[in-house]
C-alpha cells in the first residue's frame, strides 16, 4: 500500500504540497489528476524518495520513506517502478540494454535469464524485435512502452507513472490505457498515475483523485468523478476555465468566512 | 529619506546576496566532492563504466594534446634560440625547451585544452541526463548516480591526464630536437646535451603530481556543472559554459598552488 499523510513541499516561496494526504490500495490503481503545475510529479518523486517532504508521512510497503537509510531507500526501489513522462530512456543504450539495467542492478540473474526477462517484457508492451534499436529509432510511443518494459522487467509490486499518455495521438493514448490495465490484471501490480488526460484516468482507474492547491480536492470511482458537483473539478473534467475561476472564487470567500468565524469564536 | 536609504542599500544587499550564494554552492560543491568520494566504495558499479570513460577521457583527446605539444615544442626552441642570440651557448635551447615543457606548458596547455573538451562534454552529456530525467532514472533502479557516472569519469580523467601530459611533454621536446637541428644552427649532440644538463626526476614527479590534479578538478567540476544543471538546453549550455570557465581557472590556481608548494 502507499499512503501520503499530510505532505508538505515547498521550493523556496513557493508551496507545492500543502497537506497531501493520499491512499492507494494494494492491486489499486489510482490516477492523481489536476492542473499543471499543481505538484502530481513532486508527488510521485515523493514517493520513491527522490524529493523528500518538508513535512508529513509518505509510507510505501509499510515504510516511511523519509525515514530510510540509504541502502532501505536502494532496497525500497527495487520493489517499485517508475515510468517517466518523457521515457528517459539511456540514449547511448540500446532497447534491450535499457530494460535490463534494473535486473542487472538486481543481481542474481543468469546473462540468459535476463535476456529472457528483457525479451518478455518487450513483448508485454508489443515491442517484440525492438531489442537492438536505439531510444532515439523509436517514435514518442514506442519510447513511452520501452520506459514501461523497463519499469516492469523487474517485477516491481508497485508502478508510478508519469504522464504516461501525454504527447500521444488517441490510438497510442488507447495503446498505453490497456497496457496499464493489463499490468493490474495481469501483473497484479498497485499503480499510481499521474495524468490530466480525463479520458485516460476514467479508462484505466479504480479511483481518480484531484490534486488542487496542494491537496487532494475530491476522490472518487471513476463514475463518482464524473457525476461530480464540485466546480473546480466539474471544470478540470469538463475543461470549462469559467467554472474553475467561479469555482475557486466562491472557496476562497468560504474560506475567508470561515477564517473569521473562527477569529470570532476565539 | 527611507527611500534614499534603501536605493544606497541596495548594491550592499546584491553582494550580500552574492556572496551568500557563492558560500552556498561551495556548500553543494563540497558536499558533491564528498559523495563523490563515499561512492568509490562501489566498485561493481563504476568499475564496468572506467575503461570507456578512460578511453573517452584520454584516448580520444590524444591527438588535440599532441597537435598542442608539437607546435608548442617548436614555438619554443626558435623563441629561445632569438632570446640566446649571442649571449648564451645555443644547447640551452635543449634545457629550455625541456624544462618548460615539463615543468609548465605540457601539464598546464593539456590541462587547458581538456578542460574545454573534457570538462564541457561531461558537464554536457550529464547536463543532458540530468534534464531528461535521465540520472532520477536510475536512482528509481537503485543506482547511485555517483557511483555510476560520476567516480568512473573522475578515475579516467586522473588516470588519462598524466598519461596524455607524458605523451605531450615527449611530443613537444621531440619537436623542438626536429626545430632544432632542422631550423637553427644545432646538432642532435648539443640539443640532448642542454636537455640533460639541469633535468632531474623530480621534474616528472611535479609535472605528474600537478596533471593528477588537474584531471580531478576538470572531470569533478564537470561532474557538478552537469548535475546541477536545471531547465533545458539552454541550461544545458550554461553548465558547459561554467565547466570550462571554472574548470581553466582552477588549473591556473592549482598551478600556482603547486608552484608555491613544491618549488621553493
Amino acid at each position: 500500500m502507499i499512503e501520503l499523510i499530510d505532505v508538505h513541499k515547498s521550493f523556496g516561496a513557493k508551496q507545492v504540497l500543502r497537506g497531501l494526504s493520499l491512499r492507494v490500495n494494494e492491486g489499486e490503481t489510482v490516477s492523481l489528476v489536476g492542473f499543471s503545475g499543481a505538484g502530481k510529479s513532486v508527488t510521485l518523486k515523493n514517493i520513491v524518495g527522490l524529493i523528500e517532504p518538508d513535512s508529513g508521512r509518505v509510507i510505501v510497503d509499510g515504510r516511511n520513506v523519509p525515514d530510510l537509510s540509504r541502502d532501505e531507500l536502494y532496497e525500497l526501489r527495487r520493489n517499485v517502478g517508475y515510468v517517466f513522462q518523457f521515457a528517459a530512456l539511456f540514449d547511448s543504450m540500446t532497447i534491450a540494454e535499457n530494460v535490463a539495467m534494473g535486473l542487472v542492478k538486481q543481481g542474481g540473474y543468469s546473462k540468459a535469464a535476463i535476456d529472457e526477462r528483457v525479451r518478455e517484457s518487450l513483448a508485454r508492451v508489443e515491442l517484440s524485435g525492438y531489442e537492438e534499436r536505439l531510444p532515439s529509432e523509436l517514435s514518442g510511443g514506442q519510447q513511452k512502452r520501452a520506459g514501461l518494459a523497463r519499469a516492469i522487467a523487474f517485477r516491481p509490486k508497485y508502478l508510478l507513472y508519469d504522464e504516461p499518455t501525454s504527447g500521444l495521438d488517441p490510438v497510442t493514448t488507447t495503446v498505453i490505457d490497456r497496457l496499464i490495465r493489463k499490468m493490474r490484471d495481469e501483473l497484479g501490480v498497485t499503480s499510481l498515475v499521474i495524468t490530466h488526460d480525463m479520458g485516460s484516468a476514467y479508462r484505466i482507474s479504480d479511483r481518480i483523485a484531484m490534486l488542487y492547491e496542494g491537496r487532494v480536492l475530491e476522490e472518487g470511482t471513476p463514475e463518482e468523478i464524473q457525476r461530480t458537483e464540485n466546480p473546480i473539478v466539474r471544470g478540470f473534467v469538463d475543461g470549462e476555465p469559467e467554472l474553475v475561476e467561479a469555482g475557486a472564487e466562491a472557496r476562497e470567500s468560504e474560506m475567508k468566512e470561515a477564517a473569521t468565524r473562527k477569529r470570532r469564536h476565539r | 529619506m527611507k527611500r534614499r536609504t534603501v536605493v544606497l542599500l541596495r548594491p550592499v544587499a546584491a553582494l550580500g546576496s552574492a556572496v551568500l550564494d557563492f558560500i552556498a554552492s561551495f556548500g553543494r560543491f563540497g558536499g558533491f566532492v564528498i559523495n563523490s568520494v563515499r561512492a568509490v566504495g562501489d566498485v561493481g558499479t563504476w568499475l564496468p563504466g572506467l575503461f570507456l570513460q578512460m578511453r573517452r577521457l584520454g584516448v580520444d583527446s590524444l591527438p588535440i594534446a599532441v597537435f598542442l605539444a608539437a607546435f608548442t615544442g617548436i614555438v619554443l626552441a626558435l623563441q629561445a634560440s632569438y632570446t640566446f642570440t649571442g649571449a648564451i651557448p645555443l644547447y640551452f635551447v635543449g634545457t629550455l625547451v625541456g624544462k618548460t615543457m615539463i615543468l609548465e606548458l605540457g601539464p598546464v596547455l593539456t590541462g587547458l585544452a581538456l578542460s574545454g573538451r573534457v570538462g564541457a562534454n561531461i558537464a554536457a552529456q550529464l547536463g543532458t541526463m540530468r534534464v531528461t530525467e535521465q540520472i532520477d532514472a536510475l536512482e528509481t533502479m537503485a543506482y547511485d548516480p555517483m557511483a555510476y557516472l560520476v567516480v568512473p569519469r573522475v578515475i579516467a580523467g586522473m588516470i588519462m591526464f598524466p598519461l596524455l601530459v607524458i605523451f605531450a611533454d615527449a611530443v613537444g621536446i621531440i619537436a623542438g630536437w626536429i626545430t632544432s637541428i632542422n631550423l637553427l644552427d644545432m646538432s642532435s649532440e648539443e640539443f640532448f646535451r642542454g636537455l640533460k644538463l639541469f633535468y632531474q626526476l623530480f621534474d616528472i614527479e611535479f609535472s605528474l603530481i600537478k596533471t593528477f590534479s588537474f584531471g580531478f578538478l576538470v572531470t569533478i567540476v564537470g561532474c557538478f556543472q552537469g548535475f546541477t544543471t536545471e531547465g533545458g538546453a539552454e541550461g544545458v549550455g550554461i553548465s558547459a559554459t561554467r565547466a570550462v570557465v571554472i574548470g581553466s581557472m582552477l588549473i591556473l590556481v592549482f598551478d600556482a598552488f603547486w608552484a608555491m608548494v613544491l618549488l621553493r
